[in-house]
């Protein structure tokens, strides 16, 4: 990776930690109505995602998204305008924190509904396969055996995120063994942070790991360390290549960890001071920054200056929406937002 | 052409032109789906008939994700009954896709459910659910009772930017009957009847007891209107109330329960609306199936629906006094 690409994951991350930590600031002070689901700590899965996707690569986040949104590429305005319910929002203030679909960056919104993102994601994959391949030579499923299929290269991919805590639902079982038989483009990427509210990983999960499971559905799986952002990065390009050649689906399991509550309310009565300290000295931001010293790319002096740029970009982010945030739609617009029209087109 | 036949022109005609338009579900292809609807499309079109794994949450899902992307999948639920395995993907997604997202997708996707009883399949596989959906805003839903109509609401749904349920009941699948070259559009009710005493409205299979009833009910010197709905969502109002206004009185005719049902609806916006009920003689007859899980036993089953002469006695004793 040459050095821009290097500076360019620290600035997503950075992006990322202060966009969290000044909506926490801006929820205490009542200023965002409903919830919010931060991601501190987990910059690093985020980041390295999104960095290693090409234009035109889709993700399906999950309800702890602002990190995502970001690296994919969303203005963080127009983020903060969605929380404030403006309409200047992503989604002209309909969906909120958990709800920040930007279709002009490739992200199509998070599901709230726990893992029902991650079969939409398997329909975008669905949508590629058939653009890539053409009619031909996809769904003649009446006849071939999937093993059959042919390998056709792809031109994009879809990403399924998904949390610990999602990957008990159903659906992403019937989605992962429905993108295997058809060898769908799809990266299932479980961003595993140990906790699904209070529900540890260990007590909830019948297998020693999610990626263990791929095997059941005749994917590849790998569990790697999602606080090394320069890991997830590679992780995920070698599974996009993989996915791009035609192979069929592949899943990701980046092993991380939220170090806020899970919501606001979260008293974190589930889990010990000792568990959450150990994972602060591991904080992915810090670990990047001492190795981006060590291999001599940055100073600590230029880190500092750009932590200072990154903080003040997003305080001006902030500040435009909250000057903007009273605009708002009316409860007739509101009305029309129910259907599509004939117009309207995907 | 029979009804089931009129839905299998209506899919080979949009697949033809559209190639985006693709039909999934469990034994479309080669086994011709469970009700034998889908037929030899998988020969037409070996590209756009998917077959799929026992998975309605995952296929339904998949097909939203798709729908969002700007395919226009179709998919087939093999009986309208395990629509409680697509109801996170449908209401909770496909309904709400448009307007969540500030109006950057849209989900044009059709959702084909064979529905009702009369085929002796017992209480799972006889449901009419037409009724759980109609609250979720953002579906449309469409349930024709001839093959003309099924034929060109079907096409409309596939066209439609919006997540259409387009509900068939089984019983109608051998009707005969040809296509007019006239298309229906969806959200416009049919007037099938005009009379001067009473207005019938019905949709689906019960429009033939809506039918029946009107005959019988001539028999007495009694002439009725009759409004079919055909498209469930959202209702046309219009057409409903101005009908209702025209002879004074209205019985509602379905066969699903009548709980929270579409006559319900129906008899609410008859009722909510002073012109229309001011014009009312009489109160408003709702005539529908029992509230009870569908039985297995034929006779009983049949006992579960209206019939007609139970229904023109109702009237006509509402009528006469
Ligand atoms: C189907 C469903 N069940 C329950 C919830 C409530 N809920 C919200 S987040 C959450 C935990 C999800 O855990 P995980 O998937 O690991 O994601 P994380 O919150 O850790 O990022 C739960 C149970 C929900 N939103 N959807």
């Amino acid at each position: 990776m040459d050095r821009d690409a290097l500076l360019n994951l620290l600035r997503l991350m950075l992006d990322s930690r202060f966009f969290e930590e000044k909506t926490e600031q801006l929820f205490k002070a009542g200023l965002i109505h409903g919830t919010t689901h931060l991601a501190n700590g987990q910059e690093a899965s985020q980041a390295g995602l999104c960095a290693a996707l090409d234009d035109g690569d889709w993700i399906v986040p999950t309800h702890r998204c602002h990190g995502f949104t970001i690296c994919r590429g969303s203005d963080p305005a127009e983020m903060f305008a969605e929380m404030f319910g403006s309409v200047h929002g992503l989604a002209k203030g309909l969906g909120g924190s958990m709800h920040m679909p930007d279709s002009s960056h490739w992200n199509l919104g998070s599901s709230a509904v726990v893992g029902s993102g991650v079969p939409l994601a398997t329909g975008i994959a669905f949508w590629n396969r058939f653009q890539s391949v053409g009619n031909a030579g996809f769904a003649a499923s009446t006849f071939s055996s999937p093993k059959d299929y042919p390998k056709t290269p792809v031109k994009n991919i879809s990403v399924a995120i998904f949390g610990d805590g999602a990957s008990s639902r159903g659906s992403v079982h019937e989605s992962m063994n429905l993108a295997s038989i058809w060898k769908l483009p799809v990266l299932f990427y479980c961003e595993n942070n140990h906790y699904g509210m209070s529900a540890s990983s260990d007590r909830m999960i019948s297998s020693s790991n999610v990626a263990s499971r791929a095997g059941a559905y005749d994917m590849p799986g790998e569990t790697i360390d999602g606080n090394d952002v320069l890991a997830v990065y590679e992780a995920v390009r070698k599974a996009v290549e993989y996915i791009k050649e035609g192979n069929g689906p592949y899943l990701l399991e980046v092993m991380t960890y939220r170090t806020k509550g899970h919501s606001k309310s979260d008293r974190r009565l589930y889990r010990t001071a000792e568990e959450e300290k150990l994972w602060a000295d591991r904080d992915p931001i810090k670990l990047y920054e001492r190795k981006l010293v060590e291999d001599g790319i940055l100073s600590a002096k230029e880190i500092k200056g750009l932590e200072e740029e990154r903080r003040a970009y997003i305080e001006e982010k902030a500040n435009k929406a909250l000057e903007e945030s009273t605009d708002r739609l009316s409860p007739n617009d509101v009305e029309d937002m129910v259907y599509a029209t004939t117009e309207d087109r995907s | 052409m029979t009804f089931r036949e009129a839905i299998r022109k209506a899919l080979s005609d949009e697949m033809s032109i559209d190639p985006n338009v693709v039909l999934i579900g469990e034994d479309v292809g080669v086994y011709g789906g469970c009700f034998k609807v889908t037929g030899d499309l998988y020969k037409e079109h070996p590209n756009q008939v998917i077959d799929t794994p026992v998975s309605e949450e995952g296929f339904t899902g998949m097909a939203v994700g798709a729908a969002m992307m700007g395919m226009r999948p179709v998919i087939e639920i093999m009986y309208a009954d395990f629509f409680t395995l697509i109801f996170d993907p449908i209401v909770n997604h496909a309904a709400k896709t448009h307007f969540m997202s500030g109006g950057q997708f849209c989900c044009p996707i059709t959702v084909r459910l064979p529905e009702g009883s009369g085929t002796g399949h017992g209480a799972q596989h006889t449901q009419s659910p037409e009724a759980l959906f109609q609250n979720s805003a953002g579906l449309k839903m469409v349930a024709p009772s001839c093959p003309s109509d099924a034929y060109h609401l079907l096409r409309a749904a596939i066209r439609d930017n919006n997540p259409v349920l387009f509900f068939e009941h089984k019983m109608l699948y051998d009707m005969e009957g040809d296509i007019k070259d006239e298309a229906l559009p969806l959200g416009k009710a049919k007037i099938l009847k005009k009379g001067r005493d009473i207005t019938i409205v019905s949709y689906s299979r019960a429009v033939q007891t809506a039918l029946e009833t009107a005959r019988l009910l001539e028999e007495k010197g009694i002439f009725a209107t009759i409004v079919d709905l055909c498209t469930l969502k959202p209702l046309d109002r219009t057409t409903i109330l101005e009908e209702v206004r025209n002879t004074g009185r209205v019985a509602i005719i379905q066969d699903p329960n009548g709980v929270g049902g579409i006559g319900a609806q129906v008899c609410s916006e008859i009722c909510s609306d002073p012109k229309t009920f001011d014009s009312l003689k009489s109160p408003v007859i709702q005539i529908g199936g029992k509230c009870t899980p569908v039985p297995f036993s034929k006779e009983l089953e049949k006992s579960t629906i209206p019939n007609a002469r139970d229904c023109a006695e109702r009237i006509t004793s509402t009528i006469k006094g």
